[in-house]
């Protein structure tokens, strides 16, 4: 029996081995100096172009928000997955309820690296894996802006998750996998900066991929099918695939897809609709310039069939 | 037990088939709210001359259009299957969808007492319009495939 013995014992140190370096793979990384350095002192103004390009308040202000009232990030709205129910949380300036007590360095380690001020990983519900590859000056310009927001008292339910989603620390592993500050679409030198620019806004703060492409058995985006559309994550139904491929947008020029994200739209007048009238009311306060060139980019990129299966 | 099997899938086929008609019906009444509002957004995004008799007249449609719904002729029951774009959430809150409608008839009606004298307005009016198709398409309406 003593084979048994060491078995067992090989098996407990394999085991124990396996759970250190798990631990130790999903710990939370935080920023480096350098990064922090470059985050700079912000500019309110610039940032209110951040804070529509990012859409904080499709999430974050109440539910049917209008006007002034999606100013007041109080949180509340929830958001059914497979993983369970994500409740948005208060990020108003309140310092107890909401983010008012933040420094700069805590807000750019949730948005660039999805960890909060006491080290927790933060889920990716909260979009921060595209937010990721936004400038840390951007991210300054945006905590600067925030702080011209209203505060508002209470904080939102928690989220219900079931075992393991409940386990903030293995999200630190999937960050692991898929977390990343490098664009999707690397194009070829001599590229026009309109479609650069468009990229930018795209894969960083417009985080579009977050709903347009579809995912892997992780959860992570299939970088091969950027933009090819994909099941709805939250809710029921499709997303449309906004690439040029079959079933895509490929009979959309830029000036029609710039027109749908500035009057919601559609070249034969049908309108937007779902999830996608949010977006495109926070696509509606930015610059022609920027509308402009999110059209760039989306006719530059690589076309691809549906991301998601034909109906049966 | 096949015999049941069969039974049951042509039932759900039926169900399926039943409401085609009503469907397409519908989505063809739709359309026509795309095809007047394409008059004025062509007007809008300058592709066309701002023609304020085109801008009533194309106004007046939406308002005889909009005077033909009938929520309950229109969505009855059950009609979600199929080729279909309708979210299960108009039959959860069928009230709401109304309202909805109703919301949006006021901001036609509004636009045809009110109508637009100049390109700035006609964009305005757009937009106020647009804003209520959108409320509506946005909480009861969802792409399928
Ligand atoms: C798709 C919905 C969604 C959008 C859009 C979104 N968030 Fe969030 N956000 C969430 C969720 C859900 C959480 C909770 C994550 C968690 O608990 O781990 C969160 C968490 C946060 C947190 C951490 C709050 C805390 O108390 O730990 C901050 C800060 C934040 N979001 C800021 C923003 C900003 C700024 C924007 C816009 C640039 C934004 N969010 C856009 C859903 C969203
Ligand atoms: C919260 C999820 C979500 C995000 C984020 C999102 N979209 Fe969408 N998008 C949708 C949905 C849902 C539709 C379908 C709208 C409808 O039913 O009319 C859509 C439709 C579209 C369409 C029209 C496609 C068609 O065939 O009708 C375009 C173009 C588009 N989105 C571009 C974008 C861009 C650009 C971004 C980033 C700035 C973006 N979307 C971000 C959910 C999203
Ligand atoms: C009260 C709700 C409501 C309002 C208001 C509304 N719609 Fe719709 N619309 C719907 C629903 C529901 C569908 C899906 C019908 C279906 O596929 O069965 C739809 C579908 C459509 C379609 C697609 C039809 C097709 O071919 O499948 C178009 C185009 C459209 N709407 C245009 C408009 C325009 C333009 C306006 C405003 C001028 C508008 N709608 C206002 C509820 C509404």
């Amino acid at each position: 029996m003593a084979w048994l013995k060491k078995l067992a014992g090989t098996a407990a140190v394999v085991v124990a081995g396996c759970a250190v370096a798990g631990w130790v793979l999903s710990a939370p990384v935080k920023l480096d100096r350098d990064t922090l350095a470059q985050l700079g002192p912000g500019d309110a103004a610039k940032g209110e172009r951040i804070f529509n390009a990012g859409g904080c308040t499709s999430c974050h202000a109440k539910p049917g928000a209008k006007d002034d009232e999606r100013l007041q990030l109080g949180g509340g709205l929830e958001l059914k997955t497979a993983f369970g129910t994500f409740v948005a949380p208060n990020i108003s300036q309140d310092e107890n309820d909401g983010i008012g007590a933040w420094s700069i360095a805590d807000f750019a380690n949730a948005m660039l690296k999805g960890v909060g001020p006491s080290g927790e990983n933060l889920y990716p519900a909260f979009p921060y894996p595209s937010y990721a590859r936004m400038k840390p000056s951007d991210v300054a310009d945006l905590y600067v802006f925030m702080q011209t927001l209203p505060a508002v008292s209470g904080k939102a339910p928690p989220h219900k998750l079931g075992f393991p989603f409940n386990i903030r620390r293995g999200v630190g592993l999937w960050k692991r996998l898929y977390l990343s500050d490098k664009p999707v679409i690397e194009f070829a030198a001599g590229t026009p900066d309109v479609v650069l620019a468009g990229r930018y806004l795209v894969e960083g703060p417009g985080h579009c991929g977050e709903c347009h492409t579809p995912r892997d058995a992780g959860g992570g985006s299939r970088k091969g099918e950027w933009l090819a559309g994909a099941v709805a994550a939250e809710g029921e139904g499709i997303i449309p695939n906004i690439t040029t491929g079959p079933g895509g947008i490929e009979d959309w020029s830029a000036a029609d897809i710039a027109s749908y994200l500035e009057t919601g739209f559609t070249p034969d007048f049908d309108t937007v609709g779902g999830a996608m009238v949010d977006v495109q009311e926070n696509m509606a306060r930015l610059t022609p310039d920027d509308r402009a060139a999110i059209a760039a980019y989306l006719k530059a990129i690589p076309p691809h069939p549906n991301g998601y299966p034909a109906r049966k | 037990m096949k015999k049941l099997v069969l039974a049951i899938s042509l039932l759900s086929f039926a169900a399926s088939t039943a409401f085609a008609d009503t469907i397409l019906d519908r989505q063809e009444y739709m359309k026509e709210r795309g095809k007047l509002v394409k008059q004025m957004g062509q007007m809008a995004k300058g592709e066309t001359d701002f023609d304020a008799a085109a801008v009533l007249t194309a106004l007046k449609g939406l308002e005889a259009n909009a005077e033909k719904f009938d929520a309950e002729a229109m969505f009855p029951e059950g009609s979600l299957e199929g080729d279909t774009t309708a979210s299960p959430k108009i039959w959860e809150d069928f009230s709401g969808f109304k309202a909805a409608e109703e919301k949006y008839l006021d901001a036609v009606k509004g636009a045809v007492a009110a109508p637009p004298g100049d390109l700035d307005a006609l964009k305005a009016t757009m937009g106020t319009i647009g804003g209520e198709c959108g409320a509506c398409h946005k909480a009861y309406r969802i792409k399928k495939s």
